[in-house]
């Protein structure tokens, strides 16, 4: 099985680091080609703008909706929940470039600026059910987006509430007035999105929950992969930042 | 002073964690800027350009390091005005300087709602015995180092990433590489070092030795660490993030280059697949002048690098 995380800018070190805790090697994918030799792609938290920019550069866009509409997994997380919907709102100017699959529309930057990122203990019955341990998980939202609305066809997997105060301050007030409870996290299909970040946390209950999603399509189609392709030099061993959540 | 009596040393974490804003999520920002570029903007069409290059954020400024060593005088925090335009500008974080100690220009700057708090020797410093202490703050804090010792003490003040100094406004890279190398060449001695001999590395090094010890665990800064001061081509910005950094602040590199837009994008791209030879040449091509460097053998160019410790 092999896991490619997109590395094109963001938090996608942490992401190997957290599957490295699983057993499981990450690669780091950058160019549309590598996309072949995987079986599923992480894109990491990171900033949306300058992801989106560095994948149109290299024209990766037509090779991720492809990916997308093969089945395979994917898992967004902050920038790349926003890369994986259909809509978002909030977008600089001229807009970016979206891969879409994930029937949501997305509130880039929902919460703020940096003062208004917090960590939350987020309600997760789905997982908890699914992966065991607490109830609970400790989210981080970094100027995080937030999920407005979704279609039919997808499954709610936590929400955070907003006190009125927060939701007054987003730059969102017209829609956000009388909401209390926004989407964060959401799957449908073999695509799975997070507003926060699990990579930055101990718990690697997301990562393993997402890897067994993986596996479930392996079985199906029983497809048998290679790791190559792998840009970073062989041998090189890189350095975890330290993990500020227990 | 905990109303209990109870005197914590350094609260839970190897870090102080400050009730307010807790050290995660300070971290987490500078972690998402990982493998990006930092770049320097005046004012806010220079802010779209460096967004639609692919800035990972932008820092706001009045005078690019160049200009003020040029112009000469007293550097100091910009219009809150300008920074608040340069918010509108831009959907990516906005940064900006304060003075070296002047805890009041950071208070202002968080109140403008700024992203992250550069407190910068490249500004005129305000105090010369003490930085800001970062903890009271909700904002989080780049801070420049040149060596390992200054970079974990300002990480024991607050700090939430850590940027080299190297020598702002030159465009001159040696400054830039001799902290890397000086930061790194630490780690790796720390790393082979007996634990014994950590008290007397820490001692020698004037660092707190719980972040020493974490630093030699680790292999690595416990947070995340950027290159600056005198990046001016992609070649440059590859050679910091070989060396071992986790992403690039461009001061006036970009701008003061021939070709703003351009320049910028290629560095910009130059990060990211900085391991590449092949790539690196693609888009080192055909980029118009680069900035007029600085020669730092002059002994008449001041060093902002050695305006703090």
């Amino acid at each position: 099985m092999t896991v490619g995380v997109l590395a094109l800018q963001g938090s996608f070190n942490e992401h190997i680091a957290a599957l490295r805790r699983l057993g499981v090697t990450g690669l780091e994918i950058r160019r549309a080609e590598q996309l072949q030799s995987i079986a599923a792609l992480i894109i990491p938290g990171g900033e949306s703008t300058t992801m989106a920019k560095l994948a149109e550069c290299h024209n990766m866009f037509p090779a991720l909706r492809k990916f997308v509409k093969m089945g395979k997994p994917v898992w967004g997380t902050c920038a790349g929940l926003i890369f994986l919907a259909n809509k978002a709102i909030g977008q600089k100017a001229g807009g970016q470039e979206l891969v879409g699959g994930l029937d949501c529309t997305v509130h880039r930057n929902f919460f703020g600026s940096q003062i208004q990122s917090f960590e939350a203990d987020l309600s997760i019955p789905h997982l908890a059910d699914k992966e065991g341990g607490p109830s609970n998980f400790r989210g981080i939202f970094i100027r995080a987006p937030a999920i407005l609305e979704v279609g039919p066809e997808v499954e709610v997997l936590a929400e955070v509430s907003v006190p009125s105060n927060k939701a007054t301050n987003s730059n969102s007030s017209e829609c956000s007035q009388e909401l209390n409870k926004v989407i964060v996290a959401v799957k449908q299909g073999n695509l799975l999105g997070t507003a926060f970040h699990p990579e930055l946390t101990a718990d690697t209950r997301w990562h393993s929950y997402f890897l067994k999603m993986v596996s479930e399509v392996g079985e199906a189609t029983s497809s048998v992969v290679t790791a190559s392709g792998d840009s970073s030099a062989p041998g090189e061993h890189k350095y975890d930042l330290p993990i500020f959540l227990p | 002073m905990d109303i209990s009596g109870a005197v914590t040393v350094y609260g839970n974490g190897a870090i102080t964690e400050t009730k307010k804003s807790p050290f995660s999520v300070k971290v987490g920002l500078a972690q998402m800027l990982r493998g990006g570029v930092i770049m320097d903007v005046v004012n806010a069409d220079q802010a779209r350009i460096a967004e639609e290059a692919g800035a990972c954020a932008v820092m706001a400024l009045e005078r690019v390091p160049a200009d003020i060593r040029a112009q000469g005088g007293v550097a100091r925090m910009s219009d809150p005005q300008l920074i608040k335009e340069i918010k509108q500008a831009v959907t990516i974080p906005v940064m900006a300087k304060a003075r070296i100690g002047h805890f009041v220009e950071a208070q202002i700057l968080e109140a403008v709602g700024i992203d992250y708090v550069d407190e910068s020797e490249v500004l005129t410093p305000a105090d010369d015995v003490n930085h800001i202490n970062k903890h009271n703050f909700r904002v989080p804090f780049v801070c420049g180092c040149r060596n390992l010792g200054e970079a974990l003490r300002r990480i024991r003040e607050g700090a939430a990433m850590i940027r080299t100094k190297g020598e702002a406004g030159t465009g001159n890279i040696i400054e830039a590489v001799r902290h890397v190398r000086s930061v790194m060449g630490d780690i790796r001695v720390l790393r082979n070092m007996d634990d014994d001999e950590v008290f007397a590395f820490a001692k020698k090094i004037a660092a707190p030795y719980d972040l020493v010890m974490q630093t030699k665990q680790l292999g690595r800064l416990p947070v995340v660490h950027f290159a600056a001061g005198g990046v001016a081509t992609p070649a440059d910005a590859a050679l910091m993030m070989q060396l071992g950094c986790d992403g690039v602040f461009v001061g006036s590199g970009v701008f003061k280059s021939g070709d703003p837009a351009r320049r910028a994008r290629a560095i910009v791209q130059a990060v990211t697949h900085y391991n590449d030879p092949e790539l690196l040449a693609e888009v080192s091509c055909g980029l118009g002048d680069a900035m007029v460097g600085i020669n730092l053998n002059d002994d008449k160019v001041e060093r902002y690098a050695n305006r703090s410790e």
